[in-house]
């Protein structure tokens, strides 16, 4: 990491505690914000947001690594998730996963080479009643069919 | 929005899914006041719809008993029971209702802040609710003052979740809130004594304070009337899998499995998941049972399965979610449910004794009784009711199977 | 008491349990509760492991700590209450109202029965080759609840490598039970703040921050985790293999230097209870190991109170005479090595506060390869030189680069008591049965002074008694040399002495009030760095800081249990041995009179004794790369 990045990445931080307050019951939040705009937060991220909070860097990494939707190492620039509990894996989540699979060449866990899209499972969505349900980013699909999923996925900068 | 407008919904129901006019509900609080509140929530019978089924005025009133001057009301949006999406259509649909109900919570107990946590799968939501409550800060519904009444003020900030289910356990949820790990706490002391950064705090579910305004409206006796003598009112069932119309049911407790079925036109239906991954399967000799904190409880999630389905692979799918999202900080949820997955896998592979499956159930009652919260108490009642009541297509004995739970 | 102010409460330490009233005799202030259908009364608040440990009742624990606070987390205490649909865990449940409890019931037993299952299905390793094999309380429980197999498996593979990277502290994940005594000694007991969980669910393990090796994150290697370790999933980093081929090397010439705390505590290593020093057994046991000299580590305790309290006294000239801004009071004490290292991660600025001279340990060291070589002819390059110290992160220091003044590496090796212990047993030695022996010269039985460096306060205790001698002429004005104020184990210590008819040279001193402060174990250390740090401490002179509770007998290389009990035992072992001893002020050993007159003939904080037995520190932050 550049110092310029750097010091741009604690300004953020710096930002984001006064936004929130310095107050641990704000961990979370910052941290959300870290992630959706840099898709990850990472250890220098990390360790700035403990040193602003007055608090130990593994206590942000014990509760990053806790939360599913939070991840200390970089992602794509889009992350798709698709809910692989009961409902949506009766209504043929398998089918979309294979699709999708096929279509962007990597597995589920991978992102692809040019990092547009990371590969993930969730689980449940509360989409059961209009499975298979993905959600891309924060924004939820439903009813998928393999068709309608790729080009969603196409869609996708 | 205007204040007396008549909100008209696609939906109708009994309770929840009966007219309203945004307001209400508040106006009638301030009206009745503090007492009379929870007398009628008292009278209603209101029992948590999260699934646990704690009676609510009991709750409200353990915090409005409480002399700290500080108290939060949280309203529990962290749905993430395999099979529940009632709490989304109250959200997207019925917002007034949940934010009442907590304007009025927070009214009843002495609150000035009221927290929705809401979990980031609901991400997309957030904007749609940031607006409704901007409309009701507008309205004076909301804020400084409500109502003109000067000694009332109540706000309500939304804070999301970051996918976790174990947050949905209210001392887990508060953890989160905090800034920590979503880690159950020790119970007692309860959240109503010591909860939000230490405060007295209500944390109810969506449901339950969407229940609140039409309480109040209605009386609590009419309230009554809806459902059965220990299950009280109407509850949303949200149902899901081998059906042809799959959706949100406002329904009076005490409505059966079979009737439940029938609604929702489900065919040739071999089984039914009541309260989602954490609850009972039962088979179809048990679909004249009733939907009730009595008999089939559940946080209102319905799963149906037809003929062609797998129980085993169901219960696997439940299994690898219990292990997934536990906590990890008791032993025997942490170590417990990796336990019943792996008789799972051991059945499939069909390397098993029973002996060591009686093991796993008595393992599995273990859980039941000594993990830390919730989630690792119920995680097994999956497994030991599908086990039971599904063995001949699981194992075999009745000649059908080829023992290695192909059906 | 000195408050905290800004105390962060960790997750692991918020009010989940009640606190009991403090006038009992009020209304409510108690409550009646049927265990196992006897009726006690205890007061309100009490936790049912306390009401039953009151009243005899066993409750097997796991993560429950006397020291730490309560995680309920192992769920081995779990009781029935009567009217409570599960099994609630005695170690966090508060009797708030009369209930009625059973800790014995077919339901508890084989719900512990399987949690205890549970855990040894993910324990790796076997029992007999194991470092804590009877002495680890997970194996304790096994035996306790009868088991004689592995109902839900056993695990075959090692889940995690083995973290080896530190020179004091060694951690084995394969045997963690996830008690997180380790995560509540590091974040809440030490306020050190290296172990949290990492990961959920099954995924869960204690970790470091991104799981990096011990040796580069921010450990101060204090070794409290080990002590409060259940398991073997921690501890030291053991060298007595090398020591034993070291002995077995007739051309080396192998001496042993041992601390005062070890000997008030390495009893209990062979069942006896603690509170007694074994400290002449210890001599004849060594000799009959094979060391071939085995000497007193107070002796050089007395030379750090010659060194850094000339150091003290040069400062306060520095600062009250010459008027120089740039002296740094009060000064610190730097004989603890994980305080060192504490105040090097997390307060870098001020390491200018400490003083510079070595710790008694390395002081030893350096003086061993010189002064003792030439003494007994021998060639330095052939000394081995060996410190049994109450101390994990001794290992560290010895290791560190500036401990390399004698030309050769000082100390060569650390060991902690449980080692000595081990390496004892191995000889076919039972230590308590051992006839009594004096320590070698030239450096003989050092004074008490030096012996009471074990317990908190005891640094300060032994520098006021010479300190103030020096100054004044006149013995300290406490009764039989017993500096009350010094004593016991509260957190943070404050008191003063007034300097009154000055000897000529120390004239300068006159009327001042020497202001002192003593903290014990890194979390009051931070008070103590927090009030530096505001200004709090402008009039005070010297600060003595312990990383470890309670002082070196706390030490993270002492026997394992431990509690506040045990170390009041033994800090009381210490000092009873050391009201018996002939010469009780540092400066009155005529070892060390010897020394200065023999060898350091430049006197304290002379150009050798700086060169020896003084050193610097490294500012090393808190930044992990």
């Amino acid at each position: 990491m550049l110092v310029l990045e750097k010091n741009a990445l604690s300004e953020e931080i710096e930002k984001l505690v006064h936004q929130f307050g310095k107050d641990r019951s704000a961990l979370l939040q910052i941290l959300q914000a870290i992630q959706r705009k840099h898709k990850f937060i990472s250890d220098f991220a990390q360790q700035e947001v403990a040193r602003m909070m007055d608090i130990h860097p593994v206590e942000v990494n014990s509760v990053v690594t806790f939360y599913a939707f939070l991840c200390t190492e970089p992602k794509g620039r889009n992350i798709v998730r698709l809910c692989q509990t009961i409902s949506c894996d009766m209504a043929g989540k398998e089918k979309i996963k294979e699709t999708v699979q096929r279509e962007l060449g990597i597995s589920f866990g991978q992102t692809t080479k040019d990092k547009r899209i990371t590969l993930e499972f969730t689980n449940c969505l509360g989409m059961c009643d209009q499975g298979p349900a993905m959600l891309v980013n924060e924004k939820v699909y439903t009813k998928l069919a393999p068709e309608a999923a790729i080009n969603i996925l196409n869609e996708i900068k | 929005m205007e204040l007396e407008k008549t909100i008209s919904k696609k939906r109708s129901g009994p309770v929840l899914f009966s007219e309203y006019k945004l307001g209400e509900g508040i106006k009638k609080a301030l009206e009745i006041g503090r007492e009379n509140i929870l007398f009628e929530l008292r009278d209603s019978g209101l029992k948590g719809r999260g699934g646990a089924g704690f009676p609510t005025a009991t709750k409200w009133m353990l915090s409005a008993a409480s002399l700290s001057d500080q108290k939060f009301i949280v309203c529990n949006a962290d749905e993430g029971e395999p099979g529940t999406f009632k709490d989304r259509v109250l959200l997207l649909e019925y917002p007034e209702l949940v934010f009442e109900g907590m304007i009025i919570a927070g009214y009843t107990i002495g609150a000035k802040v009221g927290i929705l946590y809401l979990r980031g799968e609901y991400e997309y939501m957030l904007k749609s609710l940031e607006d409704f409550l901007a409309t009701l800060r507008k309205d004076n519904l909301l804020g400084e003052n409500i109502l003109g009444n000067s000694s009332f003020n109540f706000d309500i900030n939304i804070r999301l979740g970051s996918g976790a289910y174990v947050c949905g356990e209210e001392t887990a949820l508060i953890e989160s809130l905090e800034g920590y790990r979503g880690e159950p706490r020790n119970r007692p002391p309860y959240p109503v004594n010591t909860g939000y950064l230490g405060h007295p705090t209500v944390v109810n579910n969506v449901e339950t304070l969407a229940s609140v305004p039409h309480i109040l409206l209605k009386g609590g006796q009419w309230f009554k009337k809806h459902g059965t003598d220990k299950s009280t009112g109407s509850k949303l069932f949200s149902v899901s899998g081998d059906c042809d119309k799959p959706g949100v049911y406002e329904l009076p407790w005490g409505t059966s499995i079979a009737q439940l079925l029938e609604i929702v036109e489900a065919k040739n239906t071999k089984a039914v998941q009541v309260g989602g991954a954490s609850g009972i399967c039962l088979p179809k000799s048990q679909f004249n049972r009733i939907l009730g904190y009595e008999d089939a409880a559940t946080g209102g999630s319905i799963i149906v399965f037809n003929q062609s389905r797998n129980m085993l692979k169901v219960l696997k799918n439940f299994m690898e979610f219990f292990v997934e999202e536990s906590c990890g900080q008791c032993t025997p949820c942490r170590i417990g449910n990796i336990k019943l997955l792996e008789a799972i896998e051991k059945i499939e592979q069909n390397e098993f004794t029973f002996m060591y499956l009686n093991n796993l159930k008595e393992l599995g009652k273990t859980m039941q009784v000594a993990s830390k919260c919730g989630l690792g108490q119920s995680s097994p009642n999956a497994f030991i009711s599908i086990l039971e009541n599904f063995k001949e297509e699981i194992f075999g004995l009745n000649g059908k199977g080829n023992g290695n739970g192909k059906a | 008491m000195v408050k905290r102010e800004n105390e962060r409460i960790p997750v692991s330490q918020q009010a989940h349990v009640v606190d009991k009233p403090k006038d009992l005799t009020n209304i409510g202030g108690t409550v009646s509760v049927e265990i196992n259908e006897k009726k006690i009364t205890v007061p309100l608040g009490t936790t049912i492991l306390e009401a039953c440990q009151l009243n005899q009742i066993h409750i097997p624990t796991l993560c429950h700590h006397p020291d730490l606070c309560i995680a309920g987390v192992c769920r081995v205490c779990v009781v029935e209450v009567e009217k409570m649909r599960t099994l609630q865990t005695a170690c966090s449940f508060p009797i708030m109202s009369p209930i009625k409890i059973k800790t014995s019931t077919e339901m508890v037993r084989k719900a512990r029965r399987h949690i205890i299952d549970l855990l040894l299905s993910e324990h790796y390793g076997e029992c007999y080759s194991c470092f804590r094999n009877a002495n680890c309380e997970l194996q304790s429980l096994a035996k306790e609840y009868g088991v004689d197999n592995y109902p839900f498996g056993h695990v075959q593979e090692q889940r995690y490598e083995v973290d080896n990277s530190s020179a004091a502290v060694i951690r084995d994940m394969n045997k963690c039970v996830l008690c997180k005594r380790c995560v509540r000694t590091c974040i809440d007991f030490q306020e050190v703040g290296v172990l949290e969980a990492i990961n959920r669910g099954h995924e869960t393990h204690v970790g470091t921050f991104l799981d990096k090796p011990l040796s580069e994150v921010i450990c101060i290697n204090c070794g409290q985790c080990i002590n409060r370790c259940p398991t073997a999933a921690l501890r030291a980093n053991d060298p007595s293999d090398e020591i034993w081929k070291a002995i077995d090397d007739p051309k080396k010439h192998v001496v042993i230097q041992t601390a005062p705390s070890p000997r008030a505590a390495i009893g209990e290593e062979f069942g006896q209870a603690p509170g007694k020093s074994f400290t002449g057994e210890l001599n004849t046991a060594l000799r009959r190991i094979g060391f071939d000299r085995v000497f007193d580590t107070n002796f050089t305790a007395d030379l750090t109170i010659m060194e850094e309290g000339t150091e003290l006294l040069t400062r306060l000239k520095k600062a009250l005479v010459d008027k120089d801004q740039s002296v740094k009071l009060p000064q610190f004490t730097s004989c603890s090595p994980g305080w060192v290292k504490y105040i090097e991660h997390f307060y870098p600025d001020y390491l200018d506060y400490l003083s510079t001279a070595k710790s008694p340990q390395q002081m030893f060291g350096a003086l061993l390869k010189t002064y003792y070589a030439k003494e007994a002819n021998l060639d330095p390059a052939d000394i081995v030189t060996v410190a049994l110290m109450p101390c994990a992160a001794k290992k560290f220091e010895c290791n560190r680069p500036e401990m390399y003044d004698s030309g050769f590496k000082d100390v060569d090796y650390g060991l902690t008591a449980r080692e000595m212990a081990k390496m004892i047993r191995e000889a076919g030695i039972y230590l308590p049965e051992m006839p009594t022996s004096h320590f070698d010269d030239p450096f003989g039985d050092a004074s008490g002074a030096g012996l009471i460096f074990g317990a908190t306060g005891g640094v300060m205790e032994a520098a006021l008694r010479t300190a103030y001698e020096l100054v004044t002429g006149r013995e300290v004005p406490f009764e039989n040399l017993v500096i009350e104020p010094c004593r016991g184990f509260e957190g943070v210590k404050q008191a003063s002495v007034k300097l009154e008819n000055c000897v000529e040279q120390y004239k300068f001193l006159e009327g001042v009030e020497l202001k002192f402060v003593v903290a014990h174990g890194t979390a009051n250390a931070k008070i103590v760095m927090e009030m530096l740090r505001k200004g709090e401490l402008n009039d005070v002179h010297f600060v003595e800081v312990m990383a470890c509770p309670g002082g070196c007998i706390g030490g993270g290389g002492q026997p394992i249990p431990t509690s506040a009990e045990i170390r009041k035992k033994r800090a009381q072992a210490i000092y009873e041995e050391e009201a018996t001893l002939p010469i009780r002020k540092s400066h009155e050993n005529t070892y060390v009179t010897n020394l200065y007159e023999k060898f350091l003939t430049d006197g304290p904080c002379g150009k050798l004794s700086h060169k020896l037995l003084h050193t610097h520190y490294v500012k090393r932050g808190k930044y992990i790369s």
